[in-house]
């Protein structure tokens, strides 16, 4: 598949918000500020667009069945797919606390304004989630970096348009048992049906 | 097994407190309305919805959370005085993937066609903010019973919600409930099925009444 195309159909099409609904807690627990959702976006878009094509060779090179032939031939019908998931969240755990350190080290500004949220993309669901769904469809090692980019940056774009609509919500009356987390599903939802329109676009 | 054993522990030490005291059936009670979950404490929710097209899937998800959360929940409050601190993110998140490891393992190999279906979202357990909350705000400062019990709470809380959903999804989208074509069966062959409800969409729609219509019953504003 053309590397183009991949990457617009993961941001739009296959937007992980709108169409997995994954790393929906940090999406609606951040969501309230513009400023916030741009730091904790790009935080994500970064994590995503290392540990995926990171977890891509750790499958190739090590879990998946028969991936360990090139220690020699002894090891050459092993399959160690069921320790995927111990291995992925242990390397996303990693990164995460390494990009916090080199964040820390080379550029303390970002790191003021991504600080609190670095950790908690330890337990994003769309960073898991893109590392799953990159083994479930095969991709290639640059298939895997541009999806792991181009679903991050999905992920920034439905946070920010979220957070410019709480911003303005602020100002309307919404009924009581509605406010906060009622409406702000509801407003996700008609997004949604607003991101649907991509589905046309032929790539 | 274990849990029994434990529980007999408790109680031997403080034998004014019963098994299921009143201060520990809330423990169960509480998440189930007032301090649900989802509807309440905005956890969950990720892998929450993505099951809920059909009831059956949703079903093996909510049994398999539930799963999760009881014993990860006992197992970091047996080990709560060993973690040190600073690792313990990653010592809850060693003992998640183990529990979810398992649960996977088995769907393949007794529920093969249903593995399918869940995909990439048995996985995602692990991620699945309810546990690591119960695991981070409960279990590692309670003793082991209550933190099952707590987990038990949780879990039932997070299952109820997510099937409601997943009924009103598989009814209104494909006219059908556990597969069975309910309006068929009535003589009502040409009812209008719902293509949004079946899509993301439709959660999304669903989950936010039903938050409404939970927080009026309870009272409860976010401000």
């Amino acid at each position: 598949m053309n590397l183009l195309s991949l990457g617009i159909k993961s941001a739009f099409i296959d937007n992980m918000i709108f169409a997995y609904f994954l790393g929906m807690c940090s999406y609606l627990a951040v969501s309230k500020k513009v400023t916030t959702a741009l730091g904790l976006g790009s935080a994500v878009v970064f994590v995503l667009g290392i540990t995926v094509p990171l977890d891509w060779l750790v499958q190739e090179y090590i879990l998946k069945e028969g991936a360990l032939s090139w220690l020699g031939p002894k090891f050459a019908d092993l399959d160690l797919e069921f320790l995927q998931f111990i291995m992925f969240i242990a390397i996303i755990a990693a990164m995460v606390q390494l990009v916090e350190m080199v964040i820390e080290k080379f550029s303390p500004a970002l790191y003021g304004s991504l600080g609190i949220f670095l950790p908690l993309i330890a337990v994003n669901c769309a960073i898991l989630g893109a590392s799953l769904f990159m083994v479930q469809r095969d991709y290639t090692f640059s298939e895997a970096t541009v999806y792991g980019f181009g679903s991050g940056f999905g992920w920034m774009f439905a946070i920010v348009a979220l957070a410019a609509v709480r911003e303005k919500l602020k100002y309307s009356n919404v009924p009581d048992g509605l406010k906060g987390l009622g409406m702000t599903m509801l407003i996700t939802g008609l997004m949604g049906m607003a991101f649907k329109s991509f589905i046309g676009i032929a790539l | 097994m274990s849990t029994e054993t434990l529980e007999q522990v408790v109680v031997e030490k403080q034998p004014q407190e019963q098994l299921f005291s009143k201060r520990r059936r809330r423990f169960v009670t509480d998440p189930l309305n007032d301090d649900n979950p989802i509807t309440v404490q905005v956890l969950g929710i990720c892998s929450a919805l993505a099951v809920t097209v059909k009831m059956e899937p949703t079903i093996i998800m909510a049994v398999s959370v539930v799963f999760v959360i009881v014993f990860s929940n006992l197992i970091i409050s047996l080990m709560r005085n060993l973690i040190p601190t600073r690792v313990r993110i990653i010592v809850q998140l060693g003992v998640i993937a183990t529990l979810v490891t398992v649960v996977s393992e088995v769907l393949k190999a007794y529920s093969y066609p249903m593995y399918k279906v869940l995909g990439a979202f048995v996985g995602l357990i692990i991620t699945n903010c309810i546990v690591m909350g119960r695991l981070e705000a409960f279990a590692m400062g309670n003793k082991p019973w209550d933190s099952v019990l707590d987990g038990l709470g949780s879990g039932f809380g997070y299952a109820w919600v997510i099937i409601t959903v997943s009924f009103f999804r598989e009814l209104l989208g494909s006219g059908s409930v556990f597969n069975f074509k309910i309006f068929e069966a009535i003589h009502w062959a040409n009812f209008p099925t719902m293509g949004l409800m079946v899509d993301p969409i439709g959660a999304f729609m669903v989950l936010g009444i039903l938050i409404w219509i939970q927080r009026s019953r309870s009272g409860y504003v976010e401000n």
